[in-house]
Formats: C-alpha cells, sequence, structure tokens
C-alpha cells in the first residue's frame, strides 16, 4: 500500500509541475503586453522593467491562485496594478491636484488656432511629438490615468479595467472621459510652451 | 439631428462604440454634414492610434531573459 500511495503522490506532483509549467509559459508569452501597459503607468524604462519583473515573481510565486480558464491577462494586470499602488506610496507623491479639464475638441482647436487653417490628418504627429504625448500622460493624475492606460494602451475593456483596478464600470467610464480631456489639456499646454 | 455640441459630447462613446443604435445614427448623420466636426473626430481617432503607438514597444531581451529566470527550476 505504502508503494501505491508514493506513486498516487509521485502523479499529483507531476501534474502540478505540468500545469505550473504552462502557466509559467502563457504568462511569459503575454510579457510584452504586461510592460506596455507598466510603460504607461510609470515615468521611465527603468521604473517600468522593476515593475514587470516583481509583478512576474509575485505570479510565479502564487500561481495557484489563478483560475485556469479565466482572463491570465487581467490577472497578471491586477497583480501589477496593485504593486504600482503601493511603489506610488512608498515614493509619497505630491498630493495631485484637480486637473483642469476642457471639452473633447480643445486641442484640435488649439492646433487649429496655432496653425491658422483646419488641420489635416497628417498633422497631428507633425504637430505632436512621442516625448509629447509621454510627458503629457504622465501629467495625468495616476486614478485617472491608470484607466486610461488600460483601456486605450493596454487594450482592455471597460469591465476587464474594471476588475482589474476594483472599481465599478461606471466609475472606468468617468475616469476614462475624464483622463482623455485631461490628456489633451496637458497636450495643449505643451504645444503652446513649444511655439 | 443633433448640434455640433451634443456631437462632442457624442464622440467618446462614438469611437469606444458604446453609443445605443439611434444615437449612433444621429452623430453619423452630423458628421456626414459637418466638416467642423467630422475634422475633430478624425483629429481624435489619430491621436488615439498615436497614443497606442507611442507605447508599442516591446521589451528589452534582457528583461525578457530576466523574467524567464524568475521560473520555478524544473527538479
Amino acid at each position: 500500500m505504502a508503494d501505491g500511495t508514493t506513486e498516487t503522490e509521485a502523479r499529483k506532483l507531476a501534474a502540478e509541475a505540468r500545469d505550473r509549467v504552462r502557466f509559467e509559459e502563457d504568462a511569459l508569452a503575454l510579457a510584452d503586453q504586461v510592460y506596455r501597459v507598466a510603460r504607461g503607468f510609470v515615468g521611465s524604462r527603468e521604473e517600468a522593467e522593476d515593475l514587470v519583473q516583481d509583478t512576474y515573481a509575485r505570479a510565479f510565486r502564487s500561481w495557484q491562485q489563478f483560475t485556469p480558464g479565466t482572463n491570465l491577462r487581467a490577472w497578471l494586470l491586477r497583480i501589477l496594478t496593485n504593486l504600482n499602488i503601493d511603489r506610488a506610496r512608498r515614493q509619497q507623491r505630491r498630493p495631485e491636484t484637480q486637473p483642469l479639464e476642457e471639452g473633447d475638441y480643445f486641442l484640435y482647436n488649439k492646433l487649429e488656432e496655432q496653425a491658422g487653417q483646419p488641420l489635416e490628418e497628417e498633422q497631428v504627429v507633425e504637430r505632436l511629438s512621442q516625448h509629447d504625448i509621454v510627458s503629457a500622460l504622465s501629467a495625468v493624475p495616476h486614478d485617472f490615468r491608470d484607466v486610461l492606460v488600460l483601456v486605450d494602451i493596454g487594450d482592455f475593456s471597460y469591465a476587464d479595467a474594471a476588475q482589474i483596478l476594483d472599481i465599478p464600470v461606471g466609475t472606468v467610464m468617468s475616469r476614462l472621459h475624464r483622463a482623455r480631456r485631461v490628456l489633451k489639456r496637458e497636450l495643449a499646454d505643451q504645444t503652446e510652451d513649444e511655439s | 439631428m443633433c448640434d455640433c455640441i451634443e456631437c462632442e459630447q457624442m464622440m467618446q462613446p462614438y469611437l469606444d462604440r458604446v453609443l445605443s443604435e439611434p444615437e449612433r445614427r444621429e452623430a453619423e448623420d452630423h458628421l456626414a454634414e459637418c466638416d467642423w466636426c467630422s475634422a475633430r473626430y478624425r483629429f481624435e481617432t489619430e491621436l488615439r492610434t498615436y497614443v497606442r503607438i507611442t507605447y508599442a514597444e516591446t521589451m528589452r531581451p534582457e528583461l525578457k531573459a530576466k523574467l524567464a529566470a524568475l521560473r520555478t527550476p524544473l527538479l
């Protein structure tokens, strides 16, 4: 009987190892997507890399808490988001003031005013650099920014973003709405400074 | 048909494809006739794409290697 028990135990261990390997491979296959969101969350590449490493270290440690068949990408992003909140707390960022926001046409109107004529589509990239985007996004308060990063960069649905951030879908929508307006306001301020 | 102010308010839900069918038709009817609004809608679409492209970088191979090294070693 002792041999039978050992054999059952060995089979169990082998099955567990197989599940773990599969989990780790599936998680690693999503690493680029996780990294992109991390890049949107934090200012520098180094910080994003640290955040992704911490995320994977935690994910691999607690892999058994993941329910197979559910959304692994959202599960990983939930870990990343929580680690990012802890990190922001540790850094004790200056309290964020309520951002000014304008209407949805604000940035276009501003750029058109500067150009002195209606803008053609390709002029978006001519008038805004990627540096402008990164710097404007980092100026959006993080509660709003996190939603924008998940939906507009990470391509998550409202429902997934709500689950990851642990907030209602309605809050995702209102924060997203405001985040986009604040982003455009920041971009408008920057192009004004540059011109 | 809606006016330009209503059309501006519908921009984000329209581009997110969460408007109801009648609302979507209202916005599209307005956009078909209003160059002022449709230029702004095109601009917003471009801007969203541009934000996405800005963050489309892939991670450095060094980071990929570090993540793979975090895996549990097989016995």
